[in-house]
Order: structure tokens, then C-alpha cells, then sequence
């Protein structure tokens, strides 16, 4: 058994289902990354898992201990709160110590333990700051090392970056990272930026409409989306409607624009058979200019640095073909779509 | 010009609203035992005959059990039902509310009528303990007010964040709780004490023979020669009520700190 399992856990709010079935399985020691547009039910999920919510069905295990009927203040976890919840009344060190009062610790070791984990937060000599004069940044870390403070074998963040502007953000992003490398706890972060699920996480699962759409590696996901829902949201991606002709090594399809198309067998979604109306989906990076292939006209260009994007109208298509790479800024050009970097998704 | 009129107004107004009170303190130490102009010259001495009257002092250590009393249970029942109502997603919260909150607009007469019928048929005794039941009638409602709007400014976060740390519900109420709501709670029990303390029809019916001061102030008007007397307690009630009410005042509007997301 993994060390979370979350399995079968439903939860509504007057009769609406926010979390609709959810099963998760986490790896001790893993960073995992919880994606989810806006009230996707993302703190919802989060917050049964640390005792807040009480799941109206399944059953969440830590380390093999059902939790479901176990109050927040016995649970294993900690939690960074989406807005950090720091208490006003206690200055920087005070916040950071209040759950080590419950563990009986000799002064000078609690003192010790407070002051080290200040350290690691980057707040040396802060400790004796008000709440109520710390920075976006500083809160963060306050949130942070409170909570990391108890040594929780899970520790739980709601966009715990969230409130914070771009260059902030980006910088924490890295000492999150390494913080969760040097403790090693595991970390269960909830976001809505699919760049920082991506760029910290061992592991992500996409949640759309209190669903689990798909659990993957960055890479995998960004590659091999299996559906529409999650190609959409992680990056951006052209889709095309084709049909299946036939299932064998590779996939035959026909792609009407783009003619008769044979991708690798891998490139397809599980659960689609022949004669299934699927749509084709590649990156933009993936589409290229060449010499020969299919003719549209640049509708707009932008320079990014090293490559533009550039949006091109095809004939018989109604949106524009994102392309990302180096070509004239307008005029006639012609699209290749190497059959490798197609993925093929159900329908939906 | 319209500015003009309206200072006009409003400070005639104001005037209409102040005279009256302003009365007793003037002639509190006006040195003649009759009440009209023009003053005849200035004196403490009604001030000092308020210290010799046992009777009254006797009146005052009563209004300020009943007053202390009903404070602490009324801002109790307050700080429970408030935090029901805010923290848990009470059904039928709203009705429970109003209900409470009923008795501030039934007439103190009716009240104190209804509360001396229902003891005589339950065959309980008038007594101070009556007056403070009587006046908690009154005076949930008003903590009751103040105490939900404390709760409504303090982040419901913080004391989830305090059960994460560790503490179960009772650390959390002394650790986290009562320190935000501390200035709440004691406007609480200012609003309450001095409601309490200046009540007196509901005094009137329930005391008995115990007199509250109010009670003993009206037992007084019978004796003209009295009236200077009662002028300067009146004139103390009066400075005392408005520096408690301005207290309670400063303590509600002093905000906990909303987390600043960001920022
Ligand atoms: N206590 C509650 N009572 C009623 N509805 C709730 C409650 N908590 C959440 N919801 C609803 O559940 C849905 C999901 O909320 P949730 O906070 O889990 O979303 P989220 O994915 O964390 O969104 P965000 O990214 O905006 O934080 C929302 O529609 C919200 O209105
Ligand atoms: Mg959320």
C-alpha cells in the first residue's frame, strides 16, 4: 500500500459533488503536485487529507493508518493554508514554536529546533518580528517552516506560492524544492500553475470538476495528455478531428486535412478502437515549416527571443494553427505534422 | 448657503440632544436645594453628602453585583453562541438569532410585568438573582451583536491552523481564540455591565427590597430636599456610563489584523 492512499473519497456541499470519486496514491518521500483549475476542488481534497473535511465516502490512509475519523491535531500532517494563516497575535519565532509546545521538549531544545528551522526558512533574526510586519515572501516561510517544524510525514501545501509576484514566486519555487530534498517529507502541493506542477513535482495528477483526469510525470503528461481536458490545460495544443481506420503496430488514421496518417501505437489514449472519431493533438513546437506539406497563411507573428509564435489560418479550418519556431512573419508557409509527435484522444 | 443651514441644523440639533444632560451636571454643583436659574454659586457639597448615605452606598454594591453578574454571564452565553453561529454551518441559525435578539424590542414594562408574574407563579422570591436574570434578557442580545461581528473579522483559518499544529479545541480556545477576541470580549462585558447598571424598570419590578441605584435614585425624587443629591449620583452615573461606553467602543473598532495575503 502506498504511503497515501486516498481511495473512492467523495465530497459535496449541498448536494454538489466537489470531490467526485478520487483515488491517489502517493510515494513516500515524493514531491506531488495537485493541478486543478480555479474550484476545481483542489483544497477541498487537500483539506479532508488534513482532517478538516470529513469525506461523505472512501477512505484515506497514512502510511497504512485510516485517518478518516481521526481529528486534525492527531494526524500526521501539516498543512501550509492558501493564505497562510499565520496568527497575529505571535511574533515570527512564537508562530514557528506553537506546535512544538504539544511535544513536551526541554526549553533549550525547543529553542534549538525553532532556530534551526528558522534557519533553513532564511529568517535568521527575525524571530522576534510582529506578524503583522512581515512581507508576502517572509509569511510564506513562517507558513512553511510552522509546519515543517513538527517533522510531519506529510506535509500539505495550498498554494503556498499563490499570493506571490512572478520573481518571488520563481525563487521560492527552487527553495521549496530543495527545502522538501533536505527534509525529506513528503510533499503534497495543490496548485492551479501548471509551470510550477511541472517544474517542481515528482509526480502530478490533473483534477478537473472534482475528477482525477490523469496521474503522470511532468514529461509524460506533457506528452502523452490522455484526454482533451488535460492537453488543454497543461500547455497549448492544436487538436484536429481524424477517425480511426485501423488498430495493428501502428494506428492508421484519417486525418482529413491533414491526410491518411499512421502514428506509433503508444501515441494513442487507451480505450479507443477502430472506426472511433478521435481527435489528433500536437504542440506547437512539434508542427514544422517546410517546403511541401500544408499550405496556410501567417495570421500573426510573435517574436519570443529565440523562436516566434505564429498563428496560421488553414484552409477549411476555422482556428488558426498554433506553431512555435523560426519563419517569415507573414505570408504563404507550409505546415509539416511529423506522425511521432501526434497523439491521438478519445473524443470527448 | 445650503452648508450654512445644515451647520445650523445640526448643531441645534445637538443642543436639543445635550441641554437636557448637560442640566444635571450644572446644578449638581449649584449651591441651592432648588432646581432653577439663575445659579446661585458653585459648591461640592451634594458630592460629599452622596459619600455619608449608607442607603445609597448600599444601592451602589448591589447595581454593581447585578451589573458585574449579568456582564460575565451575559458575554459567556454571548461568546458560545456567537462562535456557534459564525464557525459551524448551523441550520436555522438565523431564526435562533432573531429570537434571541426579540427581547430588545419588547418594552422594558412589558418585560418586567411578564418577569414579576412568571416568579410569582413559579414561586421564586424577588431578589437581585431575579434582577440579573431579567437583565440577561437584555443584555445577550447585545453581546451577542458584538461578539459575532469580532468572530466575522478573525480568519476561521487560525484555529484550524492551531488543530494542525497540534492542539485540540480547548488549547485552541485559550491559545488562539480568546486572545483574538479579546478586545471583543471586554466590550462585551462594558456594553453589558453598564446596560445593566443604568436598567430600571426591569430593577424596579424584580428587586424587591434590595434597590438597585436606579431604584434608589427613583425612591429619592420623593424628597425635594433631596433632589441636588440625586442630580450629582446622576451627574457620576453619567460621566462613568459615557467613558465605559467610549472604552467598549475603542476596544470593538481595534481590528485583528486580517492575514494580508500578499502583500
Ligand atoms: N464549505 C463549503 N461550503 C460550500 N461549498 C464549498 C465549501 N468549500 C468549497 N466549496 C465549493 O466547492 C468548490 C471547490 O472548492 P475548492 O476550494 O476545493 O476549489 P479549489 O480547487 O481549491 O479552487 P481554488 O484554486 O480557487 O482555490 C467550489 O465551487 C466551492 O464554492
Ligand atoms: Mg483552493
Amino acid at each position: 500500500m502506498s504511503f497515501l492512499s486516498v481511495s473512492r473519497v467523495s465530497k459535496s456541499f449541498g448536494g454538489a459533488a466537489v470531490v467526485d470519486a478520487v483515488d491517489l496514491s502517493i510515494e513516500r518521500g515524493e514531491f506531488f503536485a495537485l493541478l486543478g483549475p480555479s474550484g476545481c476542488g483542489k483544497t477541498t481534497l487537500l483539506r479532508m487529507i488534513g482532517g478538516f473535511e470529513t469525506p461523505d465516502n472512501g477512505t484515506i490512509a497514512i502510511d497504512g493508518e485510516v485517518m478518516n475519523t481521526v481529528p486534525p491535531h492527531r494526524r500526521p500532517t501539516n498543512m501550509v493554508f492558501q493564505n497562510y494563516a499565520i496568527f497575529p497575535h505571535l511574533n515570527v519565532f512564537d508562530n514557528i514554536a506553537y506546535g512544538l509546545r504539544r511535544l513536551r521538549l526541554r526549553k533549550d531544545e525547543l529553542r534549538a529546533r525553532a532556530e534551526a528551522m528558522l534557519a533553513t526558512v532564511r529568517l535568521e533574526g527575525l524571530g522576534e518580528r510582529a506578524a503583522g510586519q512581515l512581507s508576502g515572501g517572509q509569511r510564506q516561510r513562517v507558513a512553511l517552516a510552522r509546519a515543517l517544524v513538527r517533522e510531519p510525514k506529510l506535509l500539505l501545501l495550498d498554494e503556498p506560492l499563490g499570493a506571490l509576484d512572478k520573481r518571488l514566486r520563481e525563487a521560492m519555487q527552487v527553495e521549496l524544492r530543495a527545502i522538501q530534498r533536505k527534509v525529506g517529507i513528503t510533499f503534497l502541493l495543490v496548485t492551479h500553475d501548471q509551470e510550477e506542477a511541472l517544474s517542481l513535482s515528482d509526480r502530478v495528477a490533473v483534477m478537473g470538476a472534482g475528477r482525477i483526469l490523469q496521474v503522470a510525470a511532468p514529461r509524460e503528461l506533457y506528452e502523452r495528455p490522455n484526454c482533451r481536458a488535460v492537453a488543454d490545460f497543461i500547455g497549448d495544443m492544436n487538436f484536429f478531428h481524424a477517425t480511426v481506420r485501423q488498430i495493428g503496430d501502428s494506428v492508421t488514421v484519417n486525418a482529413g486535412l491533414l491526410g491518411i496518417l499512421a502514428l506509433p501505437r503508444a501515441n494513442l489514449a487507451p480505450g479507443i478502437r477502430t472506426d472511433d472519431h478521435i481527435l489528433l493533438a500536437i504542440r506547437p513546437e512539434h508542427v514544422g515549416f517546410s517546403e511541401a506539406g500544408v499550405a496556410g497563411e501567417i495570421a500573426s507573428a510573435t517574436f519570443l527571443g529565440e523562436r516566434s509564435h505564429y498563428h496560421v489560418k488553414i484552409a477549411g479550418r476555422s482556428d488558426p494553427v498554433s506553431v512555435s519556431g523560426i519563419a517569415p512573419t507573414h505570408g504563404t508557409v507550409h505546415l509539416v505534422f511529423p506522425p511521432d509527435h501526434l497523439i491521438g484522444l478519445p473524443n470527448a | 448657503m445650503k452648508n450654512r443651514g445644515l451647520l445650523l441644523y445640526a448643531l441645534a440639533y445637538l443642543a436639543f440632544l445635550y441641554m437636557p444632560v448637560l442640566v444635571l451636571p450644572v446644578f449638581s454643583f449649584n449651591n441651592s436645594e432648588f432646581i432653577a436659574f439663575p445659579l446661585s454659586g458653585f459648591t461640592t457639597r451634594w458630592y460629599a453628602g452622596l459619600a455619608a448615605d449608607s442607603a445609597m452606598l448600599h444601592a451602589l454594591g448591589n447595581s454593581l453585583k447585578v451589573g458585574a453578574a449579568t456582564a460575565l454571564a451575559s458575554t459567556l452565553l454571548g461568546l458560545l453562541a456567537a462562535k456557534a453561529v459564525t464557525r459551524n454551518r448551523l441550520r436555522g441559525a438565523g431564526l435562533a438569532l432573531g429570537f434571541i435578539s426579540l427581547p430588545l424590542f419588547i418594552p422594558d414594562i412589558v418585560l418586567g410585568l411578564s418577569l414579576l408574574l412568571l416568579l410569582g407563579a413559579v414561586g421564586l422570591p424577588l431578589s437581585l438573582a431575579a434582577v440579573v436574570l431579567g437583565h440577561l434578557l437584555v443584555c445577550v442580545p447585545f453581546a451577542l451583536t458584538v461578539l459575532i461581528a469580532r468572530f466575522e473579522g478573525f480568519d476561521p483559518n487560525l484555529e484550524e491552523a492551531s488543530a494542525d499544529l497540534g492542539e485540540d479545541g480547548w488549547m485552541t480556545f485559550w491559545r488562539i481564540t480568546f486572545p483574538l477576541m479579546l478586545p471583543g470580549i471586554a466590550a462585551s462585558l462594558l456594553l453589558t455591565f453598564i446596560t445593566s447598571f443604568d436598567e430600571f424598570l426591569v430593577a424596579y419590578f424584580l428587586s424587591g427590597t434590595e434597590a438597585t441605584l436606579p431604584v434608589y435614585i427613583w425612591g429619592q425624587l420623593r424628597f425635594p430636599e433631596r433632589l441636588p443629591v440625586v442630580l450629582a449620583l446622576g451627574a457620576i452615573i453619567l460621566t462613568v456610563s459615557v467613558a465605559l461606553v467610549i472604552c467598549a467602543e475603542l476596544l470593538r473598532n481595534r481590528g485583528v489584523a486580517r492575514p494580508r495575503v500578499g502583500a
